[in-house]
């Protein structure tokens, strides 16, 4: 029999490998400057974030321009952990883990509890109830008032108090657990940790942001995630009023440079094989339907909202995550990197690159860091060209080719797996589709 | 019986739950003006001169919105090259008020079919979505091209006012010469778009045109022409509005049109975006509730950005469709 080509999880395995010990080798050679280095680590953890914005944007298709916020979010908190493990600012060196996986744990808890308690459907169920006396008016004033209270309630009581308990077992364990390890070990788990959490805290914001803003259409969820981008800025100028080591308008300074090329690339690695095998999963065709139609998905048995928010939440967890990562690659943040117009650069590389696609969105990235910084060499007069140039770009894209370079193509093991080509072109129903699905396409 | 009891005390709670949040808005509000009446009036007619400025360029959102549903975000940036040219008017030519604020309007209305030509033009029949990306394109394009050395310079640059500044003090308030020329500008521009809009033939085309371009075309009505004028009476709205806010609030930089810009759409889409009455409204609700903000609220001025667009995300929730905006537009 004659081997035709590698499984997939193999190129893919011998992708990752050969291109991360390659720069390994290429930068502790001293082959490549520091400089062009972390701009190359810049490059890939844009591509983590602008990776986020493709869900959104090119498979969702939710034009939401808040990204920068998210990205925010990760990179503060996770420097809160890591500054505070290493340099220390709260009295306990678990105190900002503590905080914000305590934040993180109350607020899943919380919504478990109000979705399985049905405290939304507790505003209809009483307002039936009391248009027996009382005007439409007064009922849905008195049913909204009614679930308000049980709802902060649920919170406060679920939320609060387990977000209370995570902190005090987190206080009390994590210092004399990760103390017993060497401290260069032990500061790479808290690194590990604060990854997840950032990624963690935006995906989780992303979706309560989403829950109210995701039913609003084109622009109106265009201005009013701009809106949200905005608010995050300014609580960002402001933070230090709430926590004084975020330092506000000022900047955060101080945080430990953790960031390393296998850290980045293991992430972006990570992140690009998630991303394939959830837009090929039954999961990622929903969102795709409900981006083409959602008026179709919604016949077919797929509940349009709960993917859009799914997509939008997933999104934000990306961003979040780039931003942990570029929070310890310079080691200072400043509000002013996550103000909106920051937002369009990832929109830039999508859109570049392609959208709805891996690939494109990858090299639009990569396109995007390189040339901004590769335009450096311009004589001096012309360095402020460069961001004449890329507006220009994205006009010339949008007007010529509006889809992108790449368009929808993807290359190597990022390509629609094969099976799924063949029974999606034959259209008959697929392993992988949900029972409704399956059903509606028999029927 | 038993029921109407019932009846009477839920009655009576669900109106007082109402009432409570009344009085307490009431009772913030009515603090203020016991604390101090003559800064509160104060506060409000700095509002209203921040409001009728956004006013202008909340109507020129809402015109373009209603007739080719697009969010022109280029638009800001369009009123801070008119502010920019009427400053380079008054210091290179030395032209007085008037000469220059039809300058700024003329090279506003230029720039604004131009970029309509240019950039909208070809994308008129695309998905509404990508219309959307080439204006945000042009927007941080004219941002930053006017910021090179040899066109605008990045620099903050301070505006020389045209006319001597005259304040008046009446009980203690004072207000300016400058609020009235912009109150009463403001007030013109908005009847005459108003009676242009509803009185006239090209208004009759731009509503026709709004409502069913294809039929609009099938009538005889040239839709392309129609957006045109539509564009250039937003940049005259643009030009002068510019040069007024430059006038009351002298000092202008290449990024001057973001957030005038962006909080005047806000109060577009309070208003009800494509209502022409609304974004007015809306746009004096904006003034004043920045106002109140910077004077009340503790570190309001740095709040303020954020408050506007809480107030835009409410809005949106409870009534997506603006104070007068169309109930049924949603589901269109």
């Amino acid at each position: 029999m004659k081997i035709r080509s590698l499984p997939t999880w193999l190129t893919a395995t011998l992708f990752f490998l050969v291109v991360g010990v390659g720069f390994q080798i290429i930068s502790s050679h001293g082959w490549l400057s520091g400089y062009w280095q972390q701009v190359i680590m810049l490059g890939t953890l844009m591509a983590i974030s602008a990776l986020g914005l493709n869900l959104k944007y090119g498979y969702a298709g939710l034009f939401a321009l808040g990204h920068a916020a998210f990205y925010g979010i990760g990179a503060y908190s996770s420097a809160l952990i890591t500054k505070d493990w290493i340099v220390g600012w709260s009295g306990n060196p678990a105190g900002g883990l503590a905080g914000v996986l305590a934040i993180e744990v109350g607020f899943i808890l919380a919504v478990v509890a109000i979705s399985y308690f049905k405290i939304g459907h507790l505003r209809n169920l009483m307002r039936d109830k009391l248009s027996r006396w009382l005007t439409p008016f007064e009922a849905s004033v008195l049913a909204t008032v009614a679930m308000l209270l049980a709802g902060g309630l649920t919170i406060v009581v679920v939320g609060g108090g387990s977000g209370w308990l995570v902190r005090q077992g987190v206080l009390a364990l994590v210092p004399p657990v990760l103390g017993a390890l060497p401290i260069a070990m032990s500061q790479q788990v808290i690194f590990l940790l604060a990854l997840l959490s950032g990624a963690v805290l935006a995906g989780l914001v992303g979706f309560l942001v989403g829950l109210p803003l995701l039913s609003l259409t084109y622009d109106y969820l265009c201005i009013a995630t701009l809106g949200f981008g905005i608010i995050t800025y300014v609580f960002f100028n402001n933070a230090d009023k709430l926590i004084p080591t975020m330092k506000g308008a000022r900047g955060m300074v101080n945080i430990p440079n953790l960031t390393t090329w296998p850290w980045v690339f293991a992430c972006a690695a990570v992140a690009l094989v998630v991303m394939r095998n959830f837009i090929y999963s039954s999961t990622g065709r929903a969102i795709l339907s409900v981006r083409d139609d959602p008026i179709a998905a919604e016949t077919m048995g797929i509940n349009a909202f709960k993917f859009k928010t799914l997509a939008y939440a997933l999104g934000c967890a990306y961003a979040g995550l780039a931003g942990a990562l570029y929070a310890h690659l310079y080691s200072f943040l400043h509000p002013s990197n996550f103000t909106w117009l920051k937002s369009v650069d990832p929109f830039v590389m999508v859109v570049f690159g392609g959208v709805g696609s891996m690939t494109g969105t990858v090299l639009g990235a990569y396109t995007f860091e390189l040339l901004l910084e590769g335009l450096r060499v311009l004589p001096a007069e012309f360095i402020d060209w460069r961001y004449v140039i890329y507006p220009l770009i994205v006009l010339a894209v949008m007007l010529f080719r509006p889809q992108g370079l790449m368009g929808n193509k993807e290359w190597g093991f990022l390509k629609l797996p094969k099976i799924a080509k063949k029974e999606h072109g034959q259209g008959e129903a697929s392993a992988g589709m949900s029972k409704a699905e399956a059903q509606a396409s028999e029927n | 019986m038993k029921d109407n009891i019932v009846k009477v005390l839920l009655k009576a709670l669900s109106w007082g739950i109402l009432a409570a949040i009344a009085g307490m808005i009431i009772s913030v509000i009515g603090g203020w003006v016991a604390k101090n009446p003559v800064t509160f009036i104060q506060q409000m007619l700095n509002g209203l001169q921040l409001g009728f400025v956004y006013a202008m360029i909340a109507v020129g959102y809402t015109l373009v919105y209603g007739v080719v549903k697009l969010i022109n975000f280029a638009y800001g940036d369009l009123f801070m090259v008119g502010a920019f040219v009427s400053f380079y008017g008054i210091t290179q030519y030395g032209l007085s008020f008037l000469p220059a604020l039809l300058l700024a309007t003329v090279a506003c209305i230029f720039l604004m079919v131009i970029i309509d030509r240019v950039a909208y033009k070809p994308l008129r029949d695309a998905p509404r979505i990508a219309a959307l990306i080439t204006a945000l394109g042009m927007s941080i394009f004219l941002e930053y091209f006017t910021a090179l050395k040899f066109v605008f310079s990045p620099d903050y640059i301070a505006f020389i006012r045209p006319f001597e500044l005259v304040t008046w003090n009446v009980g203690g308030v004072t207000f300016t010469n400058i609020q009235l020329v912009i109150a009463s500008v403001s007030i013109v521009y908005f009847l005459g778009v108003q009676y242009i809009v509803g009185r006239t033939k090209i208004g009759k085309a731009m509503r026709a045109s709004a409502f069913d371009k294809p039929t609009a075309r099938l009538m005889g009505i040239n839709v392309n022409a129609v957006i045109g004028a539509t564009f250039a009476l937003t940049g005259a709205l643009a030009g002068t509005a510019a040069m007024l806010y430059a006038t009351a609030y002298p000092q202008i930089f290449t990024f001057m049109g973001i957030q005038p810009g962006l909080k005047a759409f806000v109060a577009a889409v309070i208003g009800g975006i494509g209502s022409i009455p609304g974004a007015f409204v809306g746009s004096l609700i904006m003034g004043f509730v920045e106002a109140m903000t910077v004077g009340y609220v503790p570190l309001g001025s740095t709040l303020k950005d954020g408050i506007a667009f809480i107030l835009l995300i409410v809005m949106l929730l409870i009534k997506p469709t603006g104070i007068f905006g169309d109930p049924f537009e949603e589901t269109k």
